[in-house]
């Protein structure tokens, strides 16, 4: 299925969606493609906001962010998302990467919530009502509490996958496995189409089996400026550049409009990043396998 | 001077959770040098993680390249954190107040905020969670306020404050930080006017060394050749 496709179908207006990803393996593609087609009243989930949400604040897609950590990693802030908040533009819901980690493991398990030690003396259940606490029935102990999250749409970026979405991931994994299952319904987004025999030699490397997937997109370079661990690097350079684009709402204007709005798909957009692919693309290191034999 | 002290803090063979910025060149550091056996855990997942180049972020892919374990972040709080395996937690903040309380929310009130800083990401529970917390923060009385707008990370475990002048450290039962360790040709009244509350002192300060040859050779030709974190 194209892209555009699958944004048509399976992501509407006011819908809960998490495109997830921890630095590695962001699907910037699909958020492009959401603000192409201009969808509206979102609420974007993710532990990290990072650019891509950045973006898609600014292109006016969300009414609602449910974070845990929103800033430009080793770089600065994201401006779009502080502008939106400073200037109460934007609902917010916070909390600690553990508490969004124990959202979506409640909404995989389908539990109405999960269970952790954790906010004692912070400030954040006083700012975040749905920060709770229970008492054990075993021990008395009292314990933490966050709400089960279940998005409507989670779009994972992976490596590769099968025709039907058996999905395999390597590097660092996030919480892709646990927003999918949490998911009313998946798309994923892949580097490359293999067929099923490649997924069943390897079938440790699945990560999100073709059972809860709806959509299946192939889409090279579709996590730039994020990576996907051996195919291409994480674009620092763009990452450091962001800091001035999004200080600047006029610059900001101009990047969507030139690298967003004013291309079709990936490949259009890959088309106005000259030498992007040669400088990024990674270098071989294969590990030797291991023997599924018995 | 500030990643070389946080350096000498980490001892050989501990797990350190490391966070990013200073942490990760002080983390880098101590492994190069004085603690080749240092179990780096990243929170994107890396556990045991060696990386060639200086991650810009803590998801770089050279963490996951060479490393122990790759897990995924389920696994890192709850196996690692909330199990009690991490030994040093190593956290930054834009304020730090007299208790060791750490800010990365909000400067002034959280409805109206002045500044929106990033939030905790894993600041939270790894202040509550790891058995020690070194904190490292640059001295000014704007960033060690007497008390923080939000508390983000609570102090009860900060056992040490790695600043550009000096180390604090918390005293006695009510965990008041106070100056226990100066850094060369620095006075303790420098160190005060950095700090927004009445700073009390240990009757005898520790002379912190200055880096050797080798320290500053590794962190400026090899670890941060491109001065992402090293300033000066």
């Amino acid at each position: 299925m194209s892209l555009q496709d699958a944004v048509a179908r399976f992501v509407r207006d006011g819908d809960v969606v998490v495109i997830e990803g921890f630095t590695h393996l962001i699907s910037f593609a699909a958020g492009h493609e959401i603000i192409r087609q201009r969808r509206r009243d979102l609420t974007l989930c993710r532990l990290t906001p990072d650019l891509i949400y950045d973006q898609m604040i600014a292109a006016g897609c969300a009414s609602r962010l449910v974070f845990s950590w929103a800033g430009n990693p080793g770089v600065g802030s994201l401006h779009a998302f502080r502008r939106a908040v400073e200037g109460r533009a934007l609902a917010i819901e916070e909390y600690s990467h553990f508490g969004m980690v124990a959202r979506f493991s409640a909404g995989a398990a389908r539990l109405p919530f999960w269970t952790l030690r954790d906010y004692e003396g912070t400030d954040l259940p006083r700012v975040n009502p749905r920060i709770k606490s229970v008492t054990c029935p075993y021990t008395g102990e009292t314990l933490a509490t966050v709400p089960a999250l279940n998005p409507d749409v989670t779009i994972v970026h992976a490596q590769r996958a099968d025709a039907r979405g058996n999905t395999q991931i390597w590097g660092l994994l996030g919480v892709q496995k646990e927003a999918a299952f949490a998911s009313g319904r998946v798309i994923v987004v892949v580097e490359e189409l293999v067929d099923e025999s490649v997924i069943r030699a390897d079938p440790n490397r699945t990560l999100i089996p073709a059972a809860i997937v709806d959509a299946v997109v192939l889409e090279p370079w579709g996590a730039h400026p994020s990576y996907a661990q051996g195919y291409y690097d994480r674009d620092n350079d763009f990452y450091v550049a962001w800091e001035a684009i999004s200080k600047d709402p006029a610059a900001l204007t101009r990047y969507l409009d030139t690298f967003v709005y004013g291309v079709r798909d990936r490949a259009e957009y890959m088309g106005k990043h000259a030498g992007l692919a040669e400088r990024l693309k990674a270098k071989d290191q294969r590990c030797a396998g291991v023997n599924y034999g018995y | 001077m500030m990643a070389v002290v946080a350096a000498r803090e980490l001892a050989d063979g501990e797990v350190v959770f490391v966070g990013i910025g200073l942490p990760n060149l002080a983390c880098n550091l101590a492994r190069r040098t004085h603690a080749p056996n240092l179990v780096m855990i990243y929170e994107s997942g890396a556990v045991g993680a060696t990386p060639s180049r200086l991650p810009v972020s803590i998801g770089d892919p050279a963490l996951v390249t060479g490393s122990l374990m790759v897990c995924g972040m389920a696994d890192v709080f709850q196996l690692f954190l909330q199990n009690g395996r991490i030994e040093v937690g190593f956290l930054g903040g834009a304020q730090v107040d007299r208790h060791g309380n750490i800010n990365t929310t909000v400067i002034g009130p959280y409805e109206r905020p002045k500044v929106r800083l990033p939030g905790s990401g894993g600041a939270a529970e790894i202040a509550i969670h790891a058995q020690r917390i070194l904190i490292v923060s640059k001295l000014s009385p704007r960033a060690f306020p007497e008390r923080v707008d939000f508390v983000t990370s609570p102090g009860q475990r900060v056992q040490r404050v790695i600043t550009d002048k000096g180390v604090l450290e918390p005293d006695g039962a009510g965990g008041e930080l106070v100056l226990t360790g100066l850094y060369p040709g620095v006075a303790v009244a420098d160190v005060k006017a950095g700090v927004g509350w009445t700073l009390r002192s240990r009757p005898s300060l520790a002379r912190l060394d200055p880096p050797t040859r080798v320290e500053l050779q590794l962190l400026r030709e090899v670890l941060d050749p491109k001065r992402l974190y090293l300033k000066s």
